[in-house]
């Protein structure tokens, strides 16, 4: 578990220090994400002589990703630092979330729907591709 | 209070285990009610967490900084989480590939949405240019949103908020909306909810399917890079 946490901590460290260094609008994990991916495909073929190699980096990171609401909670929470911003355009900010919201799930879903049609990359109603857990 | 209870709060408020402990037993609590509702989406554990430890903070007398002090340490994995979205990507990365086209197209079409139709309703509430840069990016995940809020002189802090509600307002939408439109594309649903709401909403889309939760990491992956790069030009065209 400690070996899979620092690959993945270097990782991000890898992205943080090429963002900044280059000046880059990309955040520093996104572009980690981009080297954990390199990693792994590395990784799959050492696989085939050490059968052991970065077996356990699945479930580290799997359980990061289980909890991810958690991970949101201390930066949420400063919502009580702007309660007055709130009290003036409260009303006015909530419409225009749950509106963009409602508007951006919707053309977002469609768009990606009627593309995959039209070039034949159709997934519809295929629960069993994915390891399906609950519908 | 007594002496003695009054000098235990005192090392309690200033370590930074308290709020650690705090915020996990509400996140534990919070987890356990979502999933006797069976994961209803009005039961959201962000926004249960949230509540439950802004009053605790209120009860105590606790301010945000202190909180925070504690609850970083959460905060902190937010970024290597960020970077594990790259084991689901690549365990389906057949499945990705096959689905290139649909979902760029759909990337940069969601994105523009998700700015224009933000900045558009608030404009009419008549709100500040500040506030209006604020709310621009707020489909965007927390760290990469704050950061475009505070370059082009929006305010960082409300940016986060905003975003936290819109996590909350599409993972609480996007099942009854998608089964309203039909939608039976785990990918589509999946991508949506990732780029309209981020990692609240990729949060979601894990509790109810894997294959929309990776699709939803990629999506908010993705949105993140192309609202950076967007969001400058889309602004200025709208409000000078």
């Amino acid at each position: 578990m400690i070996i899979s946490l620092t690959i993945i901590l270097l990782c991000q460290l890898l992205g943080e220090v090429i963002v900044r260094w280059f000046g880059w609008l990309v955040p520093g994990p996104v572009l980690g994400m981009l080297f954990l991916l390199v990693f792994l495909s590395l990784r799959d073929r050492i696989k085939k002589r050490v059968p052991e190699f970065g077996r356990a980096l699945d479930a580290t990171g799997k359980g990061l990703l289980a909890h991810l609401s958690l991970l949101f909670i201390p930066a949420s929470v400063g919502v009580i630092q702007r309660l007055d911003v709130l009290a003036e355009y409260g009303v006015g900010l909530v419409v225009a979330l749950v509106v963009s919201t409602f508007i951006t799930l919707v053309v977002t879903v469609v768009t990606f729907v009627v593309v995959s049609r039209l070039s034949g990359s159709s997934m519809e109603a295929t629960d069993d591709a994915g390891a399906g857990e609950r519908s | 209070m007594s002496d003695q209870a009054f000098s235990l709060w005192v090392y309690l408020s200033q370590t930074p285990l308290l709020w650690l402990v705090v915020t996990l037993g509400a996140y534990i609590i919070a987890d356990r009610i979502s999933q006797a509702f069976r994961r209803h989406p009005l039961f959201n554990p962000v926004l249960m967490s949230v509540v439950t430890v802004a009053l605790v903070l209120w009860l105590t007398g606790t301010s945000y900084p202190v909180y925070f002090e504690g609850a970083k340490f959460v905060h902190f994995l937010l970024g290597p989480a960020t970077v594990a979205l790259a084991i689901p990507l690549y365990e389906n990365r057949r499945i990705v590939m096959r689905a290139i086209l649909p979902m760029v197209i759909a990337l940069i079409v969601g994105s523009v949405t998700a700015i224009v139709s933000a900045v558009a309703v608030a404009q009419l509430f008549d709100m500040p240019k500040s506030i209006l840069i604020s709310i621009a990016p707020k489909s965007v995940t927390a760290p990469v949103g704050m950061g475009i809020a505070e370059t082009l002189g929006g305010d960082p802090a409300l940016t986060a908020i905003l975003i936290m509600l819109t996590g909350v307002a599409g993972s609480v939408m996007v099942t009854p909306l998608m089964n309203a439109l039909r939608m039976k594309d785990w990918r589509a649903r999946g991508f949506a909810v990732g780029l309209a709401s981020h990692g609240i909403g990729t949060a979601r889309a894990f509790q109810v399917h894997s294959l929309a939760g990776t699709f939803a990491g990629i999506a908010m992956g993705l949105n993140a890079l192309v609202t950076a790069l967007l969001l400058p030009l889309v602004l200025a065209l709208m409000l000078d």
